[in-house]
This record gives C-alpha cells, structure tokens and sequence, in this order.
C-alpha cells in the first residue's frame, strides 16, 4: 500500500499511514487477529485488569441493581412499619437510618450507576467503535462507584448509618446535632463517589465527540447518546457542588470551619443553595439517559423511527437547561424573596415544555407505528402513563402557594417516586428486557416478562397514587409513625400492600432472568429487527465490537432499505480494518470525518489500584489517620504517574528517536 | 462510497489535539472551573451577609500578592514557550523554560506559604479565616498538583520522549497549568482587589 508523502517530513509508518480498508468476515485473517488483540486476560488477572467496556458496563449494571434490591428492602421495612397506626417495629431513630439510607442508596447509588451501565455497554456499539475514548478512567470510575459504595454502607451494620435525609440540611447534620460518625460517612462517601461520575461523565462526552463512526454526523446519533451526553455535561458543571458542600460541611464537622455554623456568622441556606444547585439537574441526569433508552427502543416495537427526532434531542437538552435555574423550587418554604419564588416558579412550570415535546413525540411513534406488545413495549408505554402523571403533580407543586401547602408531605414523595420509578425504573427494567439478548445471547421469557410489568405497573400504582392522597390529608414525610385519629390508616395500608405487589413485580422480573440466562431461547444478532447498529453484531459482541470500522449514512443502518429515505447505504461490512494492535478512529465533533488512528490501551492494573488507594485515603480521613492519609496519597501519586508514563505502544512518544524505537518498526529503512 | 476519502493518510496515536486526552483536560478544565465558581460563589453569599469586620484585619496589602500574580502569570508564558520550542526542535530551550516554569511555581508557593503565615486568623478562627484558607487553600493544591506535572514534563522531555510530532503530552500537562494560573486571577480580584470596592 502506498504511503502519501508529506512534505515536512519523512513518511513514517509509525506515525501515520493510510489505515487498511476492506472486509473482515468471520474466519478471515484479519478479524482472527482481532479476537487475538482485543481478547482480555482469563481468570482472576483479566477480572481486575479489564478496561472492555462491555465487561464494565455489565458490572455497573448488576452492581447497581443489587443496590436497587437492598434500597428496595430497606422500602419494605419502613412500609410494614407504616402498614398501620402505632407500629413499633422500628425505633424513630432506626427509622430515621432506614429513610436517608434508601435516598442515598436509590438516588446516588443505583438511578444514575444504572444508567451508566446502559451507557457504557451501549455507547461504543451505537457509536461504531471498538471503545470508549478512556477505557482505563471507565475502569476506574467503575471501582471507585463500588467503593464508595461499601464505603457509605460500612457504618449500617453498626447503627450508625446517615440519618439526617437524603439531602442532610444543616444544622441537623452539622457538629452540634449530630456527633456520631453517621454524617461523615455520608460526606466523605459522597466527595468519592463525585470522583467516579466525574471522570465518568467525562468519557462519555469525549467519547460522543472523539470515537464515532465515519459518516456517523452529530444528527444521526441516537437519543440515547444525546440523553448521556446531556446528563454527562450537567454532572461536569454541577458535581463540584455537592462534593464542595459536602467537603465544607466535614470540615466544619472535624477541622473547626464555620461555614455552615449559625452561632459565627455561618448560613445554613448555603448549604441548601449548594445542594439542589447540583441536585436538580442531577433528577434530570437520572431520567434523560433513561428517556434516551425509550426513544431509541419504543420505536422498534411500532415498527417506524421516532417520531420528531430532532425536536427530542432539543428537548432533551432544553430540560436540563432549565434544569440548571429551578433548584430554588426546592426552598420556597425557606423565606426567600417572593420575586426569587416566582422567576424560579415559572422556570420549573416551563420545564414542562420540553418534557411535553417527548411525551408527544412518543406517542404520535406509538399512534402512528403498528405497536408489538412484547414485553419491553409495555415496560416503555407503561413509563409514559407514570411520566404524565408524575410530570402534572410537578406543575402543581411548582406553583408556589401550593407548594407552601404540600411542602414536607406525602404528595412530595408521592411526586418524586412517580418521576422517579416511573421515568427511571420503568426505562430500565424495560432497557434490560430489550437488551438482554444483546448482553447474554439469550432471549427472556415472554410470558414471565408480562407478569412483572403488569404486577409491576399495578403494584406500584397502588403503593404510589395514595400518597398523593396521604399528602392532601396532611401527613407529614419522614415519621416513624403516626396516631389512627389522623385518619391516614387506611391511605398507609393500601400504600404498604401496594409496595410489596410491586417488589413481587420485581421478584417475578428477576427468577425471569435467572430463568432466561440459563434456558433462554438463542437470540440471533438482531431480534427485534432494530435499527441501530448495535444489532449489526452477534449476541454477545465480539471483544473488539466491530470487525471493520462501519461507514454510517443515516440513523436507522439496518432499516435503511426498507425506509428507503435517500440512495446512501451504510456500510457496515467494508470500512477501516485497523488490525495493528488495540486501534479505532477518531473521528471530528461534528461531522465524523476520519482524523486519527487512536491507539487504544489495553488491560491494566492501574484503574484497580489507583481506586483502591483513593477510597481507602477516604478512609483514613473517616478515622483521622493522618499518616495512613499520607501514604494513600502519595500510593495514589505513583500509580497516576505509572498510568500516565508515555508509552510506545501508544504511540505518545517520539519515535524516530534512535534508541528509543527498538518495537514495531518493521519498515525501517 | 464517497462520504469520505479513505485513501487518505491518517495521524497515528496520540497527535495533540487531535488526541483524546487534549479533549479530557478541557472537559476536566470545565469541572474544576465549576468547582471554583462554587467556591466564589460561597464566598459573595456568605461576604454579602455578614455582620462581622471583612476581611478581619482591614483592607489586605496588594503588594506582594501583586508581585506573585505576576510570578505565575510568567510561569505560564515559559510552559508556552517549552511547547513553542519542542515544535522548533530545540529540545534544549524547551528543557530549560520548563525549569524555569518550575521554579516560578515553587516561588509562588513559597511567597505564598509567607502570606499565610503573615495572617492574623486562622482556618478555624472565623468566618472570614475559614474562607480565605479554604479557598487558597484549594487554589495552593492545584499549584502543588501542577508543579508535579511540570516536573514529569521536565522528566520526559529529558529522557528524550518527545518530538516535534509527538508531545501530546506537553500541550495536555501546559493547558492544565494555563488554568491554575488563569483561576488563581479570579481567586486574587475575589480576595484582594474586591474587598477594595465597599471602601471606595
């Protein structure tokens, strides 16, 4: 093959050449040597040292949903509790533990890790590439996840868990109210776990600019990405915010400071300020890539595209643009100016604008396809019910004379569970029914797949929809218990039966997949007869994705003969090679035009340690161990530098250099 | 197929901004800028609300806060500079204006650390004293964090690692320590040159 010369210096194969294009069929040579580069260590080495990102992905999805179970028990407890007056199962202190701990579990721990799952298997597939840009920051953001995880779960077993809510206002969870170490658990946990979104977030938006398909514009991505991508950039701007509040509140709480400290100047509304300034958008980082997930997997079940593609993915970003100005809609019982109460009232209210342009655009796919009912369809029309019904009592209590009166009842978690489950639980459940063959290889069982979403839909439902009911009726949130004069006993019990139909619903969903993995009928590549590229390749994939590199020409590769919208076809059996080692194409931001041949790393350790040393340099700020610190810290340093160290291999460093290009340099002259 | 040429030479590994990492050190740039502006941000909420003597010992002098603004704005001219050499292909300036990059930062530390010590408060004395140690504070990590890097890029560039064609590293490492510098200008008209305008 011809190299084209350049004029300011010596063609050097090394350091550009023009990649192989062609074919690579099973069998062939070329996609041999493929399944030879990108294969990763057996056993126990490989376990610790993978950076695939479909290894990675599946492991934030499992993790995940053993969270999503242990919150879900943790619901249970405090609904037997509340299944009627009087109750003294738990002790109000108990209960206080139980309530922060399902919050924490569900909302920074299962919602938005879950959907990293998706994301992360997905993402590289969708996108035509062989991984995500950093695959080494994906492992690592996937272990600091798990330890921060256990981390903030290391103090339950000795009831002394997080106590003071999910969103732990000060000056409850300041020094002087609470002394144990419930609080600085919560605190230093959340400061780690800012560490894994955020260099997660930041693979995901590199990854959308760097690694798509040739051909693959910004318009032709799926929504899927645009949801990621959203919530990615918002995680970016708003995780410093939490991890700041956080971190000033255990250093007022074990150094001295007084930022939070009303007794010296300290204002306890920065705190609140601090918080829903990330913890808005972050509601909307935990439902736009589960929105993603519908728009991309309706509309294979009604047979057509979606409907107003571009208009979802500005919706999509216009949410979380007026995500970034509502958090006040948090506080209005605070005693802030009532001009501040209005601007940020009406900015909550046209938030349902763009949430109404994906509601419509969802069912004008649904109106307009010829709906399949199987099961992921009804997981996904389900999710649109719960979206609209959650979505009205969130213009009801962005009203703020309203929100005086429903503030702290039971209508708020009646609310925030219906956008919550309905807009992420829902997408997921319905997600893994979709991709499962993706993922195993193996289709689930249908029949079982009906069951949990009906029991599912109407166990939730149950335990839900009276909420709004025990709100209405004045029953606070967050009481151990209550008195039958109230007249809430029967609102509560209809609540308690509703919820355990509803983890029946998931119990049915979870003997499915164990079911499924072992005697799921074999699934082909694609079938569901999808549209996007991820059902181009067998089920599972191969370790390197794509045997070529495909050239994309629309949205829907695979439906593109049947849609018939222009005479360009995609081409997903002839494209880049690139067989030399771990490499994929780097594209441009904007229209994917090929740039550069990405040297990929491959398995390493140092995601595995680096995490590891700076969960337990946490650790030893938890205990005040200040050497222990010291040496994490400088533990950590040396693995950074190790990981940073320019490599040959990857072609970092200069290599026409004698001396120093000893490897790979087969066409010396 | 003619969406693109694919006969067409391509770069290989990490070229400077072609390179993934470029990109993740301005996405990492974004963050940490947000993380700033949080920190600004608690600073004005809590200034415009206090009934307390702000800062504690009167105006702050400008002086040699002055003078070390100026030491680590040159610091960035000579990280430019390195890079600017390494594509001339004079390896040696390049090794030299790094170093001199590094001794502008440990300076600024170091005249930093004497500010410090000059302050009447402490982290825990006040209000005032727990913003101004934690913002600097903040600021100070990112500088010992930056001079860390710059002395590997000093390390590298010694052992002969990078070229006029491959110094990805170089640019990605230099735009981080553009940023301590470029953050550190907000730092300074936050806590020297703003409390100047209530006096005025």
């Amino acid at each position: 093959m011809a190299i084209s010369d350049k004029k300011h210096n010596l063609p050097d194969n090394r350091l550009e050449r023009v990649p192989e294009y062609g074919c690579a069929p099973t069998g062939s040579t070329a996609q041999m040597r493929l399944a030879d580069t990108w294969e990763c260590n057996p056993g126990w080495r490989g376990w610790f040292s993978t950076v695939d990102h479909k290894t990675i992905g599946l492991r934030y999805l499992v993790t995940a949903f053993i969270f999503l179970l242990i919150g879900g028990i943790e619901a249970l407890i405090m609904r037997a509790q509340l299944s009627l007056p009087d109750q003294t199962l738990l002790t109000p202190e108990q209960y206080n533990q139980l309530f922060t701990m399902h919050g924490i579990t569900m909302i920074f721990l299962y919602a938005l890790p879950i959907l990293s799952g998706f994301s992360n298997y997905l993402w590289p597939l969708l996108l035509g590439s062989r991984d995500m840009a950093f695959p080494r920051l994906n492992a690592l953001s996937y272990w600091i996840f798990l330890f921060a995880g256990v981390f903030m779960y290391a103090s339950f077993p000795l009831g002394q868990a997080p106590n003071a809510g999910w969103f732990n206002y000060v000056p409850f969870s300041g020094p002087v109210y609470n002394t144990g170490p419930n609080i600085d658990v919560f605190a230093l946990g959340m400061v780690l776990l800012g560490i894994s979104t955020t260099v997660g977030a930041v693979n995901f938006i590199v990854t959308l600019f760097k690694m798509r398909a040739p051909g693959m514009t910004i318009n032709r991505v799926p929504i899927l990405v645009w949801g990621t991508l959203t919530a990615s950039v918002a995680n970016l701007i708003t995780i410093p915010a939490v991890s700041l509040a956080f971190l000033l509140l255990w250093l007022d709480r074990q150094v001295g400071t007084q930022f939070f400290d009303v007794a010296n100047g300290g204002k306890p509304l920065l705190w609140q300020h601090l918080f829903w300034i990330f913890g808005h958008p972050w509601v909307y980082a935990i439902v736009l890539p589960a929105m993603g997930i519908v728009s991309d997997a309706l509309p294979t079940f009604c047979r057509r595209p979606l409907v107003g593609y571009t208009a979802v993915a500005l919706a999509t970003m216009a949410t979380m643009m007026f995500g970034f100005v509502v958090w006040v809609h948090h506080m209005f019982a605070t005693g802030l100016p009532t001009v501040s109460l209005s601007i940020f009232g009406a900015a909550s209210m046209a938030i349902s604008i763009p949430s109404a342009v994906a509601v419509f655009a969802w069912i004008a796919t649904i109106w307009l396809g010829r709906p399949v009912f199987k099961t992921p369809f009804l997981f996904f029309a389900g999710f649109v019910i719960l979206f609209v019904i959650g979505g009205l009592s969130g213009v009801m209590v962005a009203a703020v004379s309203l929100n005086w009166q429903l503030n702290e009842t039971y209508f708020i978690v009646a609310h925030l569970h219906y956008v919550l489950l309905g807009i992420n639980v829902f997408p997921v459940i319905g997600g893994i029914y979709y991709w499962f063959p993706k993922f195993t290889g193996r289709m689930m069982n249908e029949k079982l797949g009906k069951w949990s979403f009906w029991v599912m839909f109407v166990g939730f439902n149950a335990a839900f929809f009276p909420m709004h009911i025990a709100g209405l009726l004045g029953m606070p949130r967050r009481i151990y218990t209550y008195s039958s004069h109230m007249g809430w006993d029967s609102v509560n019990m209809i609540t308690s039966i509703g919820s355990f139909i509803f983890a029946i619903g998931i119990l049915i969903f979870l003997v499915n997949v164990m079911i499924s993995l072992k005697r799921g009928v074999l699934a082909g590549s694609n079938p569901w007869d999808a549209a996007t590229l991820e059902w181009s390749i067998s089920s599972p994939p191969p370790a390197y994705n794509f045997a070529v590199i495909p050239v994309i020409a629309s949205r829907h590769p695979l439906w593109e003969n049947r849609l018939n919208e222009s005479s360009e076809r995609s081409s997903l059996s002839e494209g880049y090679l690139l067989t030399t080692g771990h490499e994929t194409i780097g594209t441009s931001p904007i229209d994917a035009k090929p740039q550069v041949i990405l040297k990929m790393p491959g398995d390493s350790y140092t995601p595995f340690f680096a995490g590891l040393f700076v969960s337990l340099l946490f650790v030893g700020l938890l205990f005040h161990w200040w050497t222990f610190t010291g040496v994490m810290t400088a533990a950590c340093c040396v693995t950074l530098i190790l990981w940073m160290w320019p490599r040959q291999s990857l072609v970092q460093r200069a290599v026409s250099n004698a001396g120093h290009s000893s490897q790979n340099n087969s066409e010396k002259i | 197929m003619n969406l693109f040429d694919h006969n067409r030479s391509l770069p290989i590994g990490s070229d400077a901004k072609l390179s993934t990492g470029w990109w993740g050190v301005l996405a990492l740039i974004v963050t940490e800028s947000a993380l700033f502006a949080y920190l600004l941000f608690t600073y004005f909420y809590l200034s415009a609300q206090t009934e307390q003597q702000w800062p504690p010992e009167g105006l702050p002098s400008l002086t040699m806060p002055v003078i070390n603004t100026i030491i680590l704005l040159a610091s960035s001219v000579s990280v430019w500079a390195s890079e600017h050499y390494i594509r001339l292909k004079q390896i040696r300036w390049s090794i030299g204006l790094m170093a001199l990059s590094i001794i502008l930062g440990i300076s600024f530390v170091l005249i930093q650390l004497i500010e410090w010590h000059k302050k009447p408060y402490g982290l825990t004395s006040d209000l005032y004293g727990s913003l101004y140690f934690t913002i600097t504070g903040f600021h100070m990590c990112h500088v010992v964090i930056g001079i860390a890097v710059l002395l590997l890029l000093l390390v590298w560039l010694s052992l002969g690692y990078f070229d006029d064609r491959r110094h990805a590293a170089v640019t990605i490492g230099g735009m981080y320590w553009h940023f301590v510098d470029v953050v550190w200008l907000f730092v300074f008209a936050t806590l020297y040159l703003f409390p100047y305008s209530d006096s005025v």
